[in-house]
């Protein structure tokens, strides 16, 4: 082999906070709360040509329980928020959430009777991806934001929630 | 003028409103009393053999001066003849009822309580008349005409998820 074998036993010295956050970045898995055509785009990025994978956030679980990161892709009406909000409260901590594409961050075009005006004003959102449905790129990017994000979190806040 | 229209208009008479005999997809205008006894009839009888159903829905013509308020709109197809025929049963905005076909077209059912959901419109004799697209305790009925685009505040006040309903 290369690099492994020229050292023997080592110690490295690293802050646990670092570690553990590096950890966590680096093996995001999602929950796709896919509802419209940003879950397309969503797709669209998992599969071969964008391939999410190469930023660690390819596992995507459909369990609630296994997963750490949502992907709110699509237009959230008024009857699917509280299955949103139960999947969310399903999801372990330490958890994040991404609100992809106009109608998640805000209702978009559908400014209408059924339509929640943003998926903020009941859960917290740390990434927004903008875009109506946002290219497959954005949403790497968003990833790398949140990544971003998560490797400057502190432990102990991220544990005891927020 | 189309020979349902004829037809309906011989054994219905007191029923038909309107058959414009230049539209180009045939169709009658009715009063909603015998509507149900209507479409046996576009179904059954040979010369008509409507068996398909293709669509229940409404329209609100508020404002439009026409006969009444609320028009079911019943959209039918016939596959051994491969003809379409529209009727329209218009029913008052006071008492917004009419009965349900569903014991004909079995197809019915959902279409009819998308019409009730969305327009208030209640099927007397329908099987289970719930909401189909709102959440159960909607209040209102959103695509009447004088409903507002944004709602009335429903947005800020719907059902939500506690964990310590589970």
């Amino acid at each position: 082999m290369g690099l492994e074998s020229s050292f023997e036993d080592n110690v490295i010295t690293t802050k646990l906070n670092e570690l553990v956050n590096w950890a966590r970045k680096g093996s995001l898995w999602p929950m796709p709360f896919g509802t419209a055509c940003c879950a397309i785009e969503m797709m669209a990025a998992l599969g071969p040509r964008f391939d999410m994978s190469r930023f660690g956030a390819e596992v995507i679980r459909f369990s609630p329980r296994q997963s750490d990161v949502m992907i709110v892709s699509g237009r959230i009406a008024i009857k699917m928020m509280p299955v949103l909000l139960k999947v969310w409260e399903q999801m372990p901590e330490p958890k994040w959430c991404l609100s992809m594409g106009a109608c998640a961050s805000c209702g978009g075009i559908f400014d209408t009777y059924t339509l929640v005006q943003g998926v903020d004003q009941f859960i917290p959102v740390d990434v927004y991806v903008p875009g109506c449905p946002p290219r497959p790129e954005t949403l790497i990017d968003a990833i790398l934001k949140l990544q971003e994000r998560i490797d400057k979190e502190k432990l102990r806040e991220k544990v005891h929630g927020r | 003028m189309a020979v349902e229209s004829t037809r309906i208009k011989e054994r219905f008479a007191g029923e038909l409103l309107d058959a414009p005999a230049d539209a180009r997809q045939p169709h009658v205008s009715v009063k909603r009393g015998r509507i149900v006894e209507l479409m046996r009839y576009l179904r059954d009888d040979p010369d008509m053999a409507y068996d398909c159903l293709t669509d229940v829905t409404a329209v609100d013509y508020l404002n439009r001066g026409l006969w009444e308020r609320f028009a079911v709109v019943y959209n039918l197809y016939s596959f051994s003849r491969n003809e379409r025929f529209r009727v329209k049963a218009f029913v008052p905005e006071d008492d917004p009822a009419i009965e349900s076909v569903a014991a004909l077209w079995p197809a019915a059912s959902w279409a009819e309580r998308e019409a009730f959901d969305m327009y208030g419109i209640r099927f007397t004799g329908h099987p289970d008349l719930r909401r189909i697209l709102m959440p159960d305790d909607y209040p209102g009925h959103p695509l009447r005409k004088d409903y507002p685009l944004k709602g009335r505040g429903e947005r800020a006040r719907f059902p939500r998820y506690s964990p310590q309903e589970d």
